[in-house]
């Protein structure tokens, strides 16, 4: 600006890292198109991942100890501008966006060639990448209506890469069309309810809006602003009554997509939820409304139930895995109702651990898709012994997402018991155990049919490609490493407990 | 349409002032109501007409698809190459005081123009993509069977 110019001081490569965490793969999707050469594509598509997983590592290692690193768009100083700021709590987040996607990349590369025409897979890593883009950037902003354009960004790229599973399914269309109108709908109450911020508050930065609402909690233009946003955002993450268009979205999706999504975009939208529900309201607000009582509780633990119990029923493995995460999201919302220190470090732990556990499962479906042509447990019959790489790592994620002592499912489970014993409701620590039982019925339902049952078919099925394979085991080896190896997911979940919790206050008014 | 001989001769003299009155949108968006997304839907609009009214062949033989998919990247790209020029001279990203650091006040309105141009670009080749995508699609009745 103006006064600047004179003493303007050059930025260095260090002060732009949270605007190239976003910009990277955002130019390089367009540039993917623009050159048009399939055989670039991909080898671009990774280097932007793999860049921005640095970008994402170097920034959690700056905010880790508590710092907060704010970058304005254009040079605009919030709350007029758009501010990018970097926190525990997001750095965490964008750590998990990136670390899956360098991941998934390596194995979308023999999976989606053998999944889609080869026509399609130049734009396919141009929307992966753009995709991406979207969830790095709602995380990333600080500004509540860019929250909103991003993750338009995402949803978009979303609904046509769940619509390239129409090559091997044709459902996956209406499963694709169902959810554009849900999440259409999630994305437009969201940002009715903004619209009613804005009427009460005049600002957009989310920090401001804190500052704004503080003294505005009894306006209803305020209240209708918070159930829009809820049940907006409610919808992306497919909180119960509102996960419709889940099951068959993760089904009929390839399984690179799959794996990407379910270990990425509904966490990013709890993310976005945690924020709004502690930085931008404060718990006051909510103690007030009480809100996390009257339904947060009831169907965090229906969805826990049901969800679990749907899956048991299940007869296609992927479908089976997609009602567990909606069973998981279950013990997210739990971990945001206990309203604790304790509880919402246990969401952001099973925000992460669950995203990991879930890529190494939906990588394991993705390979058995690829050589039995199936995921119905009656085509997998036996596959533990002809696929024996891919089925002890699924074995792996499987025992993870039960929470046996030792993965990272369990950790997070466990910090769940304990925030819920910290306030005294012993009976919900029986009820997080109880529905862990009912994950361990249909874990073992998926080992009795890959080792017990005989094999189905005659012609033998040889193990997934190495290109596949090993995407697939370092996740599984994550799931250990971090049930053992606490400082850093614990660190960082603690971290950023605090700074969801620490609210407006030391932000800039 | 062969026969709609006042419907060719209107639409070739009004296919040229389409155009134009799109740049005028494009290039006066900064300080008139206008601007990249209104240019790039008028100067589509263009492209539609003649391709309803002298059929989608011809249309894409003046515009072709490929050219269509590489304009849509290509505004991308220079909006977002705006913003990446700035990060290279020093400045936070997308800020145009970069562009004439001895006048800011024409960094700004140079820096505008051609993320503006991006916008009206991509917006173009979105639009006709979208109208190319639809009208590419073989019909269930051709119009013979009528």
């Amino acid at each position: 600006m103006a006064t600047q110019t004179t003493h303007h001081v050059a930025m260095t490569l260090a002060d732009h890292l949270p605007i190239l965490q976003v910009l990277i793969p955002f130019i390089t999707a367009p540039l993917i198109v623009f050159i048009g050469r399939r055989e670039l594509a991909w080898p671009l598509a990774f280097i932007a991942s793999a860049t921005s997983f640095l970008i994402a590592c170097l920034l959690l290692s700056k905010v880790i100890g508590g710092g907060v690193i704010s970058y304005q768009i254009g040079g605009w100083a919030p709350p007029l501008g758009i501010e990018y700021r970097v926190d525990a709590a997001n750095a965490f987040v964008l750590f998990l966006v990136t670390g899956i996607a360098t991941l998934v990349l390596p194995y979308a590369r023999y999976s989606v060639g053998a999944e889609m025409p080869q026509r399609t897979q130049t734009l396919f890593y141009s929307l992966f990448l753009l995709c991406m883009t979207g969830l790095l950037g709602v995380t990333i902003t600080a500004d509540a209506f860019n929250v909103f354009v991003f993750l338009e960004i995402s949803s978009l790229s979303t609904y046509v890469l769940i619509a390239q599973g129409s090559y091997r399914d044709k459902r996956a269309l209406t499963a694709s069309f169902n959810y554009l109108i849900m999440g259409t709908i999630g994305a437009t109450f969201f940002v009715i309810g903004l619209g009613f911020l804005y009427m009460a508050t005049g600002t957009l930065n989310m920090a401001d809006l804190a500052d704004r609402l503080a003294g505005q909690y009894d306006s209803r233009t305020v209240r209708a602003g918070f159930a829009f946003i809820l049940v907006g955002m409610g919808l992306k993450v497919a909180i119960f009554p509102l996960h419709f268009w889940l099951p068959n979205a993760y089904t009929y999706a390839p399984s690179a997509v799959t794996t990407f999504l379910a270990a990425t975009a509904t966490k990013v939208a709890v993310y976005v939820l945690l924020r709004f529900i502690f930085s931008v309201f404060q718990p006051a607000f909510l103690a007030e409304t009480s809100t996390l009582e009257i339904i947060f509780y009831p169907f965090a633990l229906l969805a826990m139930f049901a969800a679990s119990a749907t899956a048991i029923f299940q007869r296609d493995l992927k479908r089976m895995l997609a009602y567990s995460s909606i069973a998981q999201i279950g013990y997210m919302l739990l971990g945001i109702a206990l309203l604790s220190e304790t509880g919402l470090m246990a969401t952001i732990l099973h925000l992460f651990n669950h995203g990991i556990t879930k890529a190494a499962l939906f990588m394991g479906v993705g390979a058995y898709a690829l050589r039995s042509k199936s995921t119905f447990y009656i085509d997998l019959q036996g596959l533990g012994k002809t696929m024996p790489w891919t089925s002890a790592a699924v074995v792996i994620g499987g025992v993870s997402l039960i929470g046996v002592p030792g993965t990272a499912g369990f950790l997070s489970k466990w910090l769940l018991v304990q925030a819920a014993l910290e306030q005294g409701y012993w009976p919900i620590s029986m009820l997080i155990v109880a529905s862990s039982l009912l994950a361990v019925i249909y874990v073992w339902r998926l080992v009795e049919t890959l080792y017990l049952s005989a094999p189905n078919s005659e012609q033998p099925i040889r193990e997934a490609p190495l290109s596949m394979l090993l995407p697939l085991w370092i996740v599984a080896l994550a799931c250990i490493y971090f049930g053992f190896e606490t400082d850093i997911t614990l660190g960082a979940a603690k971290a950023a407990a605090q700074a969801l919790l620490a609210g407006s206050s030391g932000m800039m008014h | 349409m062969r026969h709609h001989l006042i419907l060719r001769v209107i639409t070739k003299l009004l296919v040229g002032t389409i155009f134009l009155f799109a740049l005028y949108v494009q290039f006066h968006g900064d300080y008139s109501p206008g601007g990249g997304f209104q240019a790039g839907v008028i100067m589509a609009v263009g492209f539609i007409l003649y391709g309803i009214v002298f059929s989608l062949d011809k249309a894409q033989k003046v515009f072709p698809p490929w050219l269509v998919h590489k304009l849509v990247a290509f505004g991308v790209l220079l909006y977002g190459g705006t913003g990446i020029y700035s990060i290279l001279m020093g400045y936070a990203y997308l800020d145009y005081t970069a562009i004439d650091p001895n006048h800011p006040s024409h960094g700004q309105h140079l820096g505008i123009l051609i993320v503006e141009l991006g916008v009206g670009i991509t917006v173009t080749g979105v639009m006709v993509a979208v109208y190319y995508a639809f009208a590419a699609r073989t019909p269930v009745l051709s119009d013979e069977d009528w």
